[in-house]
């Protein structure tokens, strides 16, 4: 019988449990050490800003029931991190001192928030970053009915915090550097609408500008302008935890290299989720696609490949699925210019966008805001590559709708005669 | 695994199939009190074009993307049946931005709603089914797709 693999995950995140469900699809026996810094069973983090708001609770955060890693045969360090990686020696050393071997690496280590230098704010006392479970609880103290909150960052973190804040605190201002908020997901049209929105339901927007310095709980800000405020949330934004393969010599961009078996450069190391750097199939070019799904998905092929496995992830593209006060945007693939060779296709209504973006005969991209129904069917053509000269387009533009595939497509799409 | 499967040669366009889900996912025991002018949220759904009709629900495929783009953990396989868990839904929509067959819906509640196959309401068996005059939705075996 050939000796057990000893499979060793650091981080202990959604990509975790994904790497975690890998591995056992094809090992059901190998020992698996799971490094968790943070001192909780793997949690929807996202799910953070729905906690403010009431929507969840953290004892229904759990992403997996209660006997996960128990029926999962892991063994879960909580509260250790992992220090550095010796790739020759296949051991990674945590900060106990202790030395875990493995024959096979996955770094699941997420991120971390962004924050830039600003003077004076280590005289901000209620302060606090807003991306884990520890973070929406260090806030939670701080509100009270009458507090004025500043969030620094227009960014998805940054309003949904505002989302989960505003029935909770008397004013929510927020700020970005960018000149309109969702800047990494919306064009400025898209952007405008959802502004026009946010603004309706109570939040006020300072864009364009910056924080300067803080005098006590005054923010000045580049243009001049001051805002007083009891509690700062600062959501600029965040970076990729890679020190642990960067150190060890390991490729790194914004991120952790991986190729679509998502192996790092370093033998049996392999990364997955926001720390990683995978290839975006919608331009071509490897991004870091920090989004929960892509999290999980790049996980398990990890760790299907981990435990010996052959699992490639190939159509992973950007989108984001994000609503505030009723109002929902839902957003995938890349959007190219006409300068870059794109065309954009659009129709507007009231309060509402579906901006449809093709190169090259494939659709690339979407905005839809407003009326989401269906978007699924876009993204798949995305995913997918589907020759848009293969359907009817024009039908497309105005709905999802699978009358563009035609009767043989159809047919095969679903499992039959249609 | 049992399937609802759909004929677009055979499907009249009546959208009976669309009215006994709604009832059928209703919890209400009048169809008249369930539906009668009320916006209506059914789980299946016909698309026409004058020439052609059929209807499209889910498809409960056997590694659902919806199921691990879920970002809350309310959507789960159960024997097969891809399910939704309304307490633990957040109405985000990642599952609506993810599903290739465009068939998870907004319910009007703020969450989503998607074809259980009858099987967590008291029908039992899919209701459109049932309801079809013409035989155009039918629940059968046809293996696993792709």
């Amino acid at each position: 019988m050939s000796k057990q693999k000893r499979y060793v995950i650091v981080g202990n995140g959604v990509a975790a449990a994904g790497c975690i469900e890998g591995i056992r699809s094809v090992d059901p026996d190998g020992p698996i050490t799971v490094v968790s810094a943070e001192p909780y069973p793997v949690y929807c983090r996202p799910l953070i800003s729905y906690c403010l708001e009431g929507k969840a609770s953290p004892e229904r955060m759990n992403y997996r029931p209660a006997d996960f890693y128990e029926t999962n045969g892991c063994a879960v360090r909580y509260g250790e991190k992992a220090l550095s990686l010796d790739p020759a020696g296949h051991t990674v050393s945590l900060d106990g001192g202790e030395v875990l071997p493995y024959d096979a690496l996955c770094v699941c280590t997420g991120s971390s928030p962004f924050v830039p230098p600003m003077e004076g704010l280590d005289g901000v006392e209620k302060k606090c970053t807003f991306l884990t479970l520890d973070d929406m609880k260090t806030l939670e103290t701080f509100l009270t009915p009458d507090a004025k909150v500043l969030i620094i960052g227009a960014g998805l973190i940054g309003l949904k915090c505002a989302e989960g804040l505003r029935d909770r605190v008397a004013d929510i201002a927020v700020c970005d550097l960018a000149d309109r908020v969702l800047s990494s997901i919306l064009d400025a049209d898209c952007a405008k609408i959802m502004q026009e929105h946010l603004e309706r339901n109570g939040l006020r927007f300072l864009l364009g500008d910056s924080v300067e310095r803080f005098d006590g709980n005054v923010a000045h800000f580049r243009s001049g302008k001051t805002e007083a405020f009891d509690v700062l949330v600062l959501a600029v934004g965040v970076r990729a935890n890679l020190a642990l393969v960067k150190d060890a010599g390991g490729e790194t961009g914004r991120g952790v290299a991986v190729d679509t078996r998502m192996r790092t450069t370093l033998p049996d190391v392999y990364a997955a989720g926001d720390c990683a750097e995978g290839l975006d199939s919608s331009c071509g070019t490897r991004r870091v696609l920090a989004i929960l799904p892509n999290a999980y998905a790049q996980g398990r092929t990890a760790g299907k490949n981990m435990a010996g496995g052959s699992d490639e992830l190939t159509d992973a593209i950007p989108m984001n699925a994000i609503g505030f006060f009723g109002l929902h945007a839902l957003t995938a693939g890349s959007y190219y210019t006409p300068e870059q060779g794109g065309e954009v296709y659009e129709e507007r209504g009231d309060g509402k966008i579906r901006r449809l973006f093709t190169k090259d005969g494939l659709l690339t991209g979407f905005i839809l805001i407003g009326d989401v129904e269906r978007a699924g069917i876009y993204t798949s053509l995305i995913r997918k590559k589907q020759p848009l000269a293969e359907l009817d387009f024009e039908l497309l533009k105005k709905s999802p709708t699978f009358l563009a595939f035609g009767k043989e497509k159809r047919g095969h799409f679903f499992g039959g005669v249609v | 695994m049992k399937r609802v499967y759909v004929n677009e040669d055979w499907c009249l366009g009546c959208h009976l199939c669309e009215y006994n889900c709604a009832f059928a996912n209703s919890g209400v025991s009048d169809m008249a009190k369930a539906l009668k002018n009320k916006p209506i949220f059914p789980r299946i759904r016909v698309e026409e074009d004058g020439k052609i009709s059929y209807a499209v629900s889910c498809r409960h495929c056997e590694d659902p993307i919806c199921v691990r783009s879920c970002i809350s953990g309310a959507l789960s396989v159960k024997d097969g049946a891809v399910c939704i868990d309304r307490e633990r839904c957040v109405g985000c929509l990642t599952c609506v931005l993810v599903c290739p067959y465009g068939a998870v819906s907004q319910n009007g509640d703020g969450v989503v709603q998607k074809c259980e196959l009858c099987l967590q309401n008291s029908f039992g068996a899919p209701a459109c089914v049932q309801g079809c005059p013409n035989r155009a939705i039918v629940y059968e075996e046809r293996g696993e797709a792709e």
